[in-house]
């Protein structure tokens, strides 16, 4: 037992949990913002797909990382905004609209790749983010090297949660996007467009959703795979639920998820017994399922999620 | 500004049209990136349709090819008539392939394991479908959550069984042993890959259509559906009838499952399925749920991604635009839907 809490509270063990949290983070506050607007967005994992697909294009096309960033953080805003026009202005169902948006924004990242980089034996890399240590913070023993040595994308992921927590609860708009999802007649007789509200919440969503899909293949990975996203987007959803709704909850849910991710990563390598790999590959998924059992029965969902609101139908 | 107005009633033509004007927009987007990647529009969908449709041998391998999606499209359409939504056709279909091919491998009669086979795997995807329905009942887990999340653990699991004990230690690849040769499906036509399983996925499609249609479980399903309240009031036990859609949708996944094992690749490797789970929700909704649309919507979807790599292979073009029809389709269908409910009205102009 001792030997494990002595794996657990190493440096390379925590920093390989924050960087798994990451992408998790972003895409879980982006689907949450989502959410707490009332629309569920399933088009997340098409979304990261399409965005990671993007960003590495345009990072090894156009020789700059953050440029590649700025990309997949659009092309999510716009994946974001079609998934608002079907289900936000039409109305139309949350759930086929965003399986829709997953089958084609997968659909043409496979085949945007195959166009630009062609069939490749071993797929094409580039010179991903590196570690920026901050100053002082980085020196604190076991914490520093693991937290504040890190890519920038992990310290703005960090950032994004009390920021995400100070919008949503303490602006104007933030009190918009709770109103809209919870009780979408009220605002709309308080004077807040509904539609307009929502599609900025979808948009902002897919643009962190971006975010994450650009973490995988600009610092994670760098490169991009076929298999690069692989149900992260259907995990983070599950985060939403578990976080209840909540940016900081989100958050811990995605560094508990992330916690598990690292410790069968672990246990891979260490070969333990003659334990199948895949039996460590199912874990996350497996535990996420358990945990949304024991999280859905008081989980409190914004009542008007994948509700449509036709503002003439009353 | 045009508004969206309520329609009393829905021409006739207007409902059969519909999928079609959904598949002819698909085509027609889908036709930029043709010219993006440097083809002929016309010549780039020739090639697709006389590769899927050209000849007796094409229309042979289409069938062969829109079985799976006959079977998960029935799957679907079925569970979302009762909003049980049921995205994990996928597993449910992997589950199905490895249990049918676990029994395909005992030595026996070839009849008796074909029916065991198609038991086994009916009842492997009944199994795992049962897993997010009764997630669902008992602790109010979304379902499309959970049926999404363990088709990763089914694919995983699968992928533990041919990288482990079912690995070819032979050859050393990741692929399950064969199964028996008594065991392989009757092919109807010789010198095509066209196999009973066919033939089953054909007329699965008509007994569902009676089933939901006609008989009292696919009345609670429909009514659970549409109104769960009116359906409890009713007498109905919507938790049941959730139950017994997920156990139905399951087992017709699991026979696409046994069909790809029984009569198209007599194993179980990675890469069985390529995504027909999924495609299975764009066929459903292409045919409206009604399961006697799930055949032509199949067959549809079979014969572009058929077509497709035929067509990647005469025009460079990636065959990974079957994906983007596929993704297409299904939108341009939701959108098409909503005319049926709904028309355009100019409001303002003259006011």
């Amino acid at each position: 037992m001792s030997a494990m809490f002595e794996q657990i509270f190493q440096v390379g063990f925590l920093a390989a949990i924050i960087r798994i949290a990451t992408p998790l983070a972003f895409a879980t506050i982006g689907e949450m913002f989502s959410e707490r607007a009332g629309v569920l967005n399933l088009g997340i994992e098409g979304i990261m797909l399409l965005s990671a697909m993007a960003g590495f294009t345009a990072a090894s096309l156009g020789g700059s990382l953050w440029l590649g960033v700025l990309v997949a953080v659009l092309v999510g805003a716009l994946m974001g905004a079609l998934h608002a026009l079907f289900t936000v202005a039409l109305g139309l169902s949350q759930h086929v609209c965003g399986i829709g948006v997953t089958l084609f924004s997968s659909g043409l990242a496979y085949f945007l790749y195959r166009l630009i980089f062609g069939q490749q034996s071993v797929p094409p890399s580039i010179e991903g983010f590196k570690p920026v240590p901050i100053p002082l913070l980085s020196d604190i023993p076991v914490l520093g090297p693991a937290v504040f040595n890190q890519f920038t994308l992990v310290y703005l992921a960090i950032l994004a949660i009390p920021l995400a927590a100070f919008v949503l609860y303490r602006t104007p708009w933030g009190l918009s996007v709770r109103m809209v999802g919870e009780n979408p007649r009220a605002a709309d007789s308080a004077g807040v467009s509904v539609i307009t509200t929502r599609f900025q919440a979808v948009i902002l969503g897919g643009a962190l959703m971006g975010l994450a899909g650009a973490f995988l293949t600009m610092a994670q990975f760098n490169a991009f795979t076929f298999g690069v996203v692989s149900g992260r987007g259907w995990v983070a959803i599950a985060l939403v639920v578990f976080g209840r709704w909540d940016p900081w909850r989100s958050a811990g849910a995605a560094l508990l998820f992330a916690f598990v991710d690292a410790l069968q990563l672990r246990m891979q390598a260490s070969g333990l017994g003659h334990v199948p790999y895949e039996a460590f590959l199912m874990l996350p998924f497996i535990f996420t399922i358990i945990a949304m059992a024991f999280m859905s029965r008081n989980a409190v969902a914004p009542s008007a999620l994948l509700k449509p609101f036709r503002r003439e139908e009353r | 500004m045009f508004r969206l107005e309520a329609r009393t009633s829905t021409p006739a033509w207007f409902n059969l049209a519909l999928p079609l004007i959904a598949i002819v927009v698909a085509l027609v987007l889908c036709s930029g990136l043709i010219a993006v990647a440097g083809a002929g529009v016309i010549d780039a969908y020739g090639v697709m349709l006389s590769a899927s449709l050209g000849d007796s041998y094409a229309i042979t391998e289409t069938l062969v090819r829109a079985a799976p999606m006959i079977f998960t499209g029935l799957a679907v359409a079925i569970a979302f008539r009762a909003k049980f939504w049921n995205i994990g056709a996928e597993g449910q279909l992997l589950a199905g392939a490895v249990a049918s091919c676990a029994v395909g491998t005992i030595p026996m009669p070839g009849y008796l394991a074909m029916l065991l086979m198609a038991l086994v795997g009916a009842a492997a995807g009944a199994l795992v479908a049962l897993v997010p329905a009764t997630l669902r009942v008992k602790f109010k887990v979304d379902d499309v959550v959970s049926s999404l999340l363990l088709n990763s653990v089914i694919y995983y699991a699968l992928m533990a069984l041919i990288e482990g004990p079912w690995k070819d230690t032979f050859s050393g690849y990741p692929i399950s042993p064969p199964i028996e040769d008594s065991a392989n499906f009757p092919v109807l036509l010789e010198g095509t890959r066209l196999h009973i399983g066919v033939v089953v996925a054909l007329i699965a499609a008509p007994l569902c259509w009676f089933l939901i249609a006609r008989t009292t479980l696919g009345f609670r399903i429909r009514v659970t559906g549409e109104n769960p309240e009116a359906a409890r009031y009713g007498g109905i036990s919507v938790q049941r009838v959730l139950l017994s859609t997920a156990l139905l949708s399951g087992a017709l996944a699991g026979l696409a499952g046994v069909g790809e094992v029984g009569g198209v690749h007599f194993q179980v490797m990675s890469d069985i399925s390529p995504g027909y789970g999924y495609s299975g929700i764009v066929v459903a909704m292409l045919a409206r749920l009604n399961p006697l649309g799930v055949v032509p919507a199949a067959i549809f979807l079979a014969a572009v991604m058929t077509g497709a790599e035929a067509m990647s292979r005469a025009t460079g073009v990636p065959a990974f635009l079957s994906d983007v029809i596929q993704g297409t389709a299904l939108l341009a269908m939701l959108v098409a839907l909503l005319f049926t409910a709904y028309r355009i009205r100019r409001v303002g102009a003259s006011a």
